[in-house]
């Protein structure tokens, strides 16, 4: 009688523990603004970012760094950090998701990257250049983590710069909304999809530029 | 009884370390192949991407807003003592609400419960045993390569990470060694079912009742054969309990008290509590920079106790379902003996494939991110 049912119950609450067990939040918190640099004819040659950690996470990173100072780091001393940050980065994309009118395209290595120290928190300084540059009449760059692990937040004040672009040119950036609603969102869309998006695009800080 | 509980312990524990130990060397070659699935590297939809509701979403708020006001608490709490009191506050909420999302310990707890014929008791009992140790393990951690040996995070990091795969891996054997027990039990379930010849009946049927017997005392992973020798030693008389099981399967008073009883679920303790959550080391972390390492201490004992309460309640839920399923089916007869043995193994199914899918990178659980 009952016992299909029941057995269905179990499978559910089953399933429901093994998804529930796939869902991370995040631990890392990161404040960004991002640069969108330009070449003199107008071709996007890549992002320069700048990455402000939480102070929880900060306080995490530097432990057992030396400094001569206690309490500070300078750049130097910071120096084998960032290292090991833009190399960890790379398993992660650089967390940076960039379309060319519709088109994947993909990053250089980062370089001139450093890290400072203010205010008990760090910032990673990085710049990530195209691996070809691009002129797109609509480019569209995302930044966010996957997993969500990492909660990525623009900047309040200024949170984009575009760097020599050309006259005309328009940003759009559309910044996550809270959880809640998103998660709410995910899940009416993923029905409608009938398929599983990526979770931590619902997180995602989207930045658009359209050009003449 | 005695003179055996000693060593198959040991052996299990010898097995676990050897487990470790080859983790530990394989680690190098297992990083690269997580380093196949990541988040940025476009992998097809198949990788078991959780869609979220709208309660999930909610948890997940929660959970970060307690955890976002920890670090301004314990900062607090350097100037104003009474700001301990709110961190113990928010860490107990935040143990709470974090096991209701993320985390692997409720599916291997309640899937095991279901898998041994625990009792709702127990199920709380190693609820809060596993996510006692989670606590103690990340106090370790921090305690000893933060504290004493002044490490770097980068270097605590990797720890982490070696030990979350061993425990990715420890979930896979522990449902390894759940499969081939309850596998076997199934399968006889399913002859006793459709007869097979006499012959071979009478001594399965025997044969089958000592080794769960035994099995119920021990689930570390360790050599199957000396099961076999045991079981009949020593439980051949003891299979009269075991008629009825699946109906109404209270442990005696003797299986809760004694050593055994505990031995018992050490295996689970050991699977969810091996590895520490990220929050607590993190939060450790902080507490030391702030030099009150002992307010992180609290914290982290406090988030256990809200984990524990959250997964105690899940394994309630999962043992409770059970207990009605086998009562629904006892008025089968045979029937509802392999249905019960059907739900034990898939039971076990679900924590070997748990764990394989972690270790592989199917499925993403909250992995250590260094950088």
């Amino acid at each position: 009688m009952g016992m299909r049912a029941l057995f269905g119950l179990l499978l559910a609450v089953a399933l429901s523990l093994a998804a529930g067990a796939a869902r991370a939040h995040p631990h890392v918190w990161i404040t960004a603004t991002s640069q969108l640099l330009y070449a003199e004819d107008g071709t996007i040659t890549g992002v320069r970012h700048a990455w402000t950690f939480d102070d929880m996470f900060s306080a995490y990173a530097v432990q057992g760094l030396e400094s001569k100072i206690k309490g500070t780091y300078t750049r130097e001393e910071l120096g084998p950090l960032a290292q090991t940050n833009v190399e960890s980065l790379k398993e992660y994309a650089y967390f940076t998701f960039a379309r060319a009118d519709g088109k994947k395209e993909r990053f250089q290595e980062p370089v001139d990257y450093f890290l400072d120290y203010k205010d008990t928190v760090l910032t990673l300084h990085f710049t990530l250049r195209l691996k070809n540059p691009v002129k797109p009449k609509q480019l569209v760059l995302e930044v966010f983590d996957r997993s969500f692990f990492i909660d990525f937040q623009m900047a309040k004040d200024n949170p984009v710069k575009l760097v020599g672009a050309p006259a005309g040119c328009q940003m759009k950036l559309e910044r996550p909304s809270d959880g809640t609603a998103s998660a709410q969102k995910l899940n009416e869309q993923t029905f409608m999809n009938g398929e599983n998006s990526n979770f931590g695009m619902m997180f995602a800080n989207k930045i658009t530029v359209d050009c003449p | 009884m005695s003179g055996r509980l000693h060593s198959p312990l040991a052996r299990g524990l010898l097995a676990c370390a050897a487990v470790v130990v080859v983790l530990g060397v394989a680690d190098a070659a297992l990083h690269n192949l997580l380093a196949q699935n990541p988040f940025g590297a476009p992998r097809p939809a198949q990788a078991a991407e959780p869609e979220a509701s709208g309660l999930i979403g909610w948890l997940l708020a929660k959970q970060s807003e307690f955890y976002r006001q920890m670090s301004a608490t314990i900062r607090a709490a350097k100037s104003d003592g009474s700001a301990v009191w709110t961190l113990l506050f928010i860490s107990f909420a935040y143990g709470i609400f974090h096991a209701a999302g993320p985390g692997h310990g409720k599916a291997v707890i309640a899937s095991y419960l279901v898998a041994n014929r625990e009792t709702a008791r127990r199920g709380i009992a190693l609820s809060f045993a596993s996510a006692l140790m989670q606590s103690l393990v990340a106090i370790l951690i921090v305690g000893v390569s933060a504290w004493v040996l002044n490490a770097t995070a980068k270097t605590m990091c990797k720890a982490e990470g070696a030990i979350e795969i061993a425990s990715y891996a420890l979930i896979a054997l522990f449902g390894l060694r759940l499969v081939w027990v309850k596998g076997r039990t199934f399968i006889r379930a399913l002859q006793a079912v459709q007869p097979v010849p006499a012959i071979a009946g009478v001594p399965h049927d025997h044969h089958d009742h000592g080794h769960h017997h035994h099995d119920a005392h021990d689930h570390h992973p360790h050599d199957h054969s000396h099961d076999h020798a045991h079981a009949h030693a020593h439980h051949e008389h003891d299979h009269v309990h075991d008629e009825h099981c699946g109906h109404s399967h209270g442990p005696t008073p003797s299986e809760l008290a004694g050593p055994g009883g505990w031995r018992r679920g050490f295996g689970a303790i050991l699977t969810v509590g091996i590895r520490p959550c990220s929050g607590a080391i993190l939060v450790l972390v902080f507490a030391l920079a702030q030099g009150l390492f002992w307010a992180g201490i609290a914290a982290t004992l406090l988030m256990g106790l809200g984990t524990a309460i959250t997964v105690a309640a899940i394994a309630v839920v999962a043992v409770s379902a059970k207990d009605i399923a086998g009562r629904l089916s006892a008025g089968r007869d045979g029937g509802g003996a392999l249905f019960m043995r059907g739900i034990e193994f898939g039971a076990a199914a679900l924590v070997l494939l748990f764990g394989a899918g972690l270790l592989f990178g199917y499925i993403a659980a909250e992995r250590t991110t260094c950088f």
